[in-house]
C-alpha cells in the first residue's frame, strides 16, 4: 500500500529540512522525498498549505487497560491520539495489574495491535507493584517490548532503589522516567502552594516537593551514569537542577506538559477538578520560566500526562478528585497557540518537541522523516482552529474544553496508513492554496 | 429587585471576597435591626414564614449551626438539621447527589458547613436555592466575619482605620481569610501574627502585615483577634509544644498591655484555653466572645433575610 502526500511544507528538525516537498511512502516506510513525485496506484492527500511532520510521540499516556477500561482503553486512548497527531504513545505502568511483568506488557502490545489506532509503546514498572520496595524485573520487561521504565504516579521514594534502577537500566540501555515528588512535603496536597492555595484554603504542594527530587535524582544520574528521564517537569528548581545536570555532562532529559505551559494556578478559582493535576498548575513565575526552558532547549519533548478519569470520579470536591487530565487531542494546538503564536519560538522548535525531541529521549524509532524512517506523518493545520470538546478519549477531563486555539490536526498517517483525516483542514487548504491542482482530491484512490 | 445598596447581588453568599464594601455594610446595617428583635419578649418576626432552610452540616458545629437555626425561628423560616452522621453520606452518596435529593424537596435556603473547601460553590453552582457558606475548610467563613466585623462597628463606631491583630493558627483558618477580606475592604488595618509554620504561603499578598511575634502585633493593636489552635488539622511538624506555643504567643493579661489602651479582645471559638489565650483574658473585661456569639444571631437573620430578597428599608 502507497500514500503520496503532496506539496506540503515539510518540517523535520531533525534532518534540518524545512521546505515544500511530497512525502511517498510504500510498505510502511518512507520510499522517497521530493519534488513532484509520481506513484502507481497510490492513495494521495494534497497538504497544499499544510505542514508535513514526522508523526507526534507522546512520552506520557495514560491508557488505563488493564484494569480501569471505565476511564479509557488501549482503543479509545489510541482513537484520542491520532485525532491530536499522536503516531505513537508510550503508555505508562500504573495500570491494574501495573505493568511490572512481561505479560502484561505483551498484553498491551497485543491489543494495540489488535485494537490501537496508532504504535504504543509500553513503559515497564521500576518496582514490583509500583510499591518502591524491589526492583521489578526490568530486562524481562525490555525484552518483552517496554522502552522505558517508570513508577509514575509516584515517585521513587527510595534513593537506593532509584539508584539501582538507574545502573540497572544503564545496562538494558533505557531511561528512568521519575515523577519527581517528595511525599512528606506534599502531605495531603491539592494544588500548587503559593497564593492562590492560601486564598482558596487549599492545602498546597510545594515546588520544594518536586525539586528536592530531582536534585536527587539527577545526582544520582551522575553517580550511576543512568539515564534519567523527568516526566512533566513544572518548576524553576527543577529547570535549573535539569540545566546544571546537562552542563556537567549527566544523562538527564526532561519533558513538559501543555498544561503547566499554558496554565496557572490561578484557575483553580473556579474549585474546577478539571484543573487538578499532579504536578498542580504552578505560579506564573514558574510558567514562564518554563517558556524559557523551552525557548533555551532545556526541555526535549512535550509530553501530554493524558490521564483520564471518569466523570464521576471528577464531579467531586476539588480535594477528593484524583489528579489528572486529558490531553492527547489538546496537545498541539494549546502548544502551538502558547508558544508559536505567541512567538516564545519557531513552528520548527515545536515540531522538534513532539518528534525528534522525544524520539532520541527514549531512543525510539521516528521522530524524523527519511528514506527507511517509519511511514509515521502528522499534518497539521496552522491557520485552522482547534475547540476542544468533542473528545474521541472516552474521558472529558479536560482544562481546556470550550477554549479555542490556533492550529488543528489535520491529518495522522501511522506506518503508511491514514488513521485520521480531517476534511475541514484539507478542504480549506485546498481553497487558500495558491495553484489548486483540479484533479487531487483529499485521501482520493488512484487507480 | 437586588440592586444598589438596598440588595445582595448574589443569590448566595459564599464567602466575603466576592461581596462589596456596599453590601457588607448592608448586612452589618440590616443586622443592627434584627439585634432589636432577639430583646423582645417575643423574638419572632414573619419574615421568612413558608420558607424552608435545611442546615446541612457534614463537618462538626455547635456555635454556628446553633446559631443558624435560632436565627432561622426568629424570622419563621421552617427548619430542617442534616448531618453527615446517620445519612446517605455514610452510605457512600456523594455531596452532588446529596444536594440534588435535597432540592428535589424545594427548599428555599441551604446552609453548608464541609471540611472541603469549595463545597458550597459546587452546590450553589447546580442548585436554584440560595446557598450559605457555614465554614468550608480552610476556605471562608463568611459569617463569622461578619459578626466580628459587626462586633468591632457596635464597639468603636466604626471599622475604617482599626488596627486588628490576628494572631494564631493563620494556616487552618476559615474565620482569618473572611476576616481579612471584610476588614480590608471595610479599610481597616490587619496585622497577622503567629509562628511561620501556621503562616500560609504568601498571605501578605491579601494585603496584610505578617508578624512572628506577639509583641509586636500587639503594639497599637485596637482588637485583637484570638485564634484556636485547631490541634485535629496539624501535622505533627508545625509546633514543638503546646506549652511553647502558649509562652510564645499565647495572649496574657501581661502582654495584652502591650495593646492600645482599652483594646478589645475576641475569639471566634472554641478557645483552647491556656493554649492560645489565658482564662484571665477571656473572661476579663477586654472580652467581647459572648457578644460575638449574640451578634451572630442577629448577622444571620440579616444574611438569610437579604438573600431571601428582603430590603433594609422594610425591616
Amino acid at each position: 500500500m502507497n500514500l503520496l502526500i503532496q506539496n506540503g511544507r515539510l518540517i523535520d528538525p531533525a534532518n534540518g529540512v524545512d521546505k515544500v516537498v511530497d512525502v511517498l511512502i510504500k510498505n510502511g516506510v518512507v520510499a522517497s522525498i521530493g519534488e513532484g513525485l509520481e506513484s502507481d496506484s497510490v492513495e494521495t492527500i494534497d497538504a497544499t498549505g499544510l505542514v508535513v511532520a514526522p508523526g507526534f510521540i507522546d512520552l506520557h499516556t495514560h491508557l488505563r487497560e488493564p484494569g480501569q477500561e471505565h476511564k479509557e482503553t488501549i482503543q479509545s486512548g489510541t482513537r484520542a491520539a491520532v485525532r491530536g497527531g499522536f503516531t505513537a504513545v508510550c503508555a505508562m505502568a500504573n495500570t491494574l495489574p501495573p505493568n511490572d511483568e512481561r505479560a502484561v506488557t505483551e498484553m498491551i502490545i497485543a491489543e494495540s495491535i489488535r485494537n490501537g489506532e496508532c504504535r504504543v509503546y509500553p513503559i515497564g514498572a521500576v518496582s514490583k507493584g509500583l510499591q518502591g520496595e524491589a526492583l521489578a524485573e526490568l530486562a524481562e520487561l525490555r525484552g518483552a517490548g517496554c522502552v522505558a521504565v517508570s513508577d509514575d504516579g509516584r515517585p521513587v521514594y527510595n534513593a537506593q532503589l532509584m539508584r539501582r534502577a538507574l545502573e540497572y537500566s544503564r545496562m538494558l540501555g533505557i531511561p528512568v522516567v521519575a515523577h519527581e515528588e517528595d511525599l512528606d512535603l506534599t502531605e495531603g496536597g491539592v494544588m500548587h502552594e503559593g497564593y492562590y492555595s492560601t486564598l482558596l484554603g487549599l492545602k498546597g504542594i510545594p515546588a520544594a516537593s518536586e525539586e528536592t527530587m530531582v536534585a536527587r535524582d539527577v545526582l544520582l544520574a551522575a553517580t550511576t551514569g543512568g539515564q534519567l528521564h523527568i516526566a512533566h517537569l513544572s518548576t524553576i528548581g527543577a529547570i535549573e537542577a535539569v540545566r546544571h545536570g546537562r552542563k556537567s555532562g549527566i544523562r538527564v532529559t526532561c519533558e513538559v506538559t501543555p498544561h503547566h505551559l499554558a496554565l496557572t494556578d490561578e484557575a483553580v478559582q473556579s474549585y474546577s477538578t478539571s484543573f487538578k493535576m499532579n504536578p498542580p498548575l504552578r505560579s506564573e513565575k514558574h510558567r514562564r520560566a518554563l517558556l524559557d526552558a523551552i525557548a533555551d532547549g532545556t526541555v526535549d519533548a512535550i509530553a501530554t500526562d493524558h490521564a483520564p478519569h471518569h466523570f464521576d470520579e471528577k464531579n467531586v470536591e476539588f480535594d477528593l478528585a484524583p489528579f489528572g487530565i486529558i490531553g492527547l487531542e489538546t496537545a498541539f494546538a494549546v502548544s502551538y497557540e502558547i508558544l508559536v503564536v505567541s512567538g516564545v519560538i519557531e513552528l520548527p522548535r515545536l515540531i522538534e518537541l513532539f518528534t525528534s525531541g522525544p524520539a532520541k529521549a527514549f531512543s525510539l524509532p521516528g521522530g524524523s522523516l527519511r528514506k527507511g524512517s517509519p511511514g509515521d506523518v502528522t499534518i497539521v493545520d496552522p491557520e485552522g482552529f482547534t475547540v476542544p470538546g468533542d473528545y474521541a478519549s472516552k474521558a472529558t477531563n479536560s482544562p481546556f474544553t470550550g477554549g479555542r486555539f490556533r492550529g488543528r490536526i489535520a491529518g495522522t498517517v501511522v506506518g503508511g496508513f491514514v488513521k485520521y483525516l480531517d476534511e475541514e483542514s484539507m478542504s480549506s487548504s485546498r481553497k487558500s492554496s495558491e495553484k489548486p491542482k483540479t484533479p487531487k482530491r483529499a485521501r482520493k484512490q488512484k487507480g | 429587585m437586588r440592586t444598589g445598596t438596598t440588595g445582595l447581588r448574589s443569590k448566595d453568599l459564599l464567602g466575603i471576597e466576592p461581596l462589596s464594601a456596599q453590601e457588607i455594610e448592608l448586612i452589618l446595617d440590616t443586622a443592627e435591626g434584627f439585634k432589636e428583635v432577639s430583646e423582645r419578649p417575643i423574638k419572632k418576626v414573619p419574615a421568612l414564614r413558608g420558607q424552608l432552610v435545611i442546615n446541612l452540616f457534614m463537618e462538626a458545629s455547635t456555635r454556628t449551626r446553633v446559631s443558624f437555626e435560632i436565627a432561622e425561628k426568629r424570622l419563621s423560616a421552617d427548619t430542617l438539621n442534616f448531618s453527615a452522621s446517620g445519612s446517605a453520606v455514610e452510605k457512600g452518596e456523594t455531596l452532588i447527589d446529596t444536594a440534588e435529593n435535597l432540592m428535589a424537596m424545594r427548599p428555599d435556603m441551604i446552609v453548608i458547613r464541609h471540611k472541603h473547601p469549595g463545597s458550597p460553590k459546587i452546590l450553589a453552582d447546580r442548585l436554584s436555592a440560595s446557598v450559605i457558606n457555614a465554614g468550608d475548610g480552610a476556605h471562608e467563613h463568611p459569617t463569622q466575619a461578619l459578626l466580628d466585623a459587626f462586633t468591632i462597628r457596635e464597639r468603636l463606631g466604626r471599622l475604617s482605620g482599626v488596627n486588628v491583630s490576628i494572631v494564631g493558627d493563620i494556616a487552618h483558618s476559615r474565620v482569618v481569610r473572611s476576616n481579612i477580606h471584610l476588614l480590608t475592604k471595610m479599610g481597616a488595618n490587619v496585622t497577622l501574627a503567629g509562628p511561620p509554620t501556621l503562616m500560609p504561603a504568601e498571605i501578605e499578598k491579601m494585603g496584610v502585615r505578617v508578624v512572628h511575634s506577639l509583641d509586636e502585633a500587639l503594639e497599637g493593636a485596637e482588637v485583637v483577634m484570638m485564634l484556636r489552635i485547631q490541634l485535629e488539622r496539624q501535622g505533627k511538624l508545625s509546633l514543638p509544644s503546646l506549652r511553647e506555643y502558649y509562652n510564645t504567643f499565647g495572649l496574657t493579661p501581661e502582654r495584652l498591655r502591650r495593646a492600645r489602651e482599652g483594646a478589645l479582645v475576641m475569639h471566634p471559638g472554641p478557645m483552647n484555653r491556656g493554649v492560645e489565650i489565658a482564662s484571665d483574658v477571656a473572661d476579663g473585661p477586654w472580652s467581647l466572645i459572648l457578644d460575638q456569639v449574640t451578634n451572630g444571631v442577629a448577622v444571620r437573620m440579616a444574611v438569610l433575610y437579604l438573600l431571601a430578597g428582603g430590603h433594609l428599608t422594610e425591616s
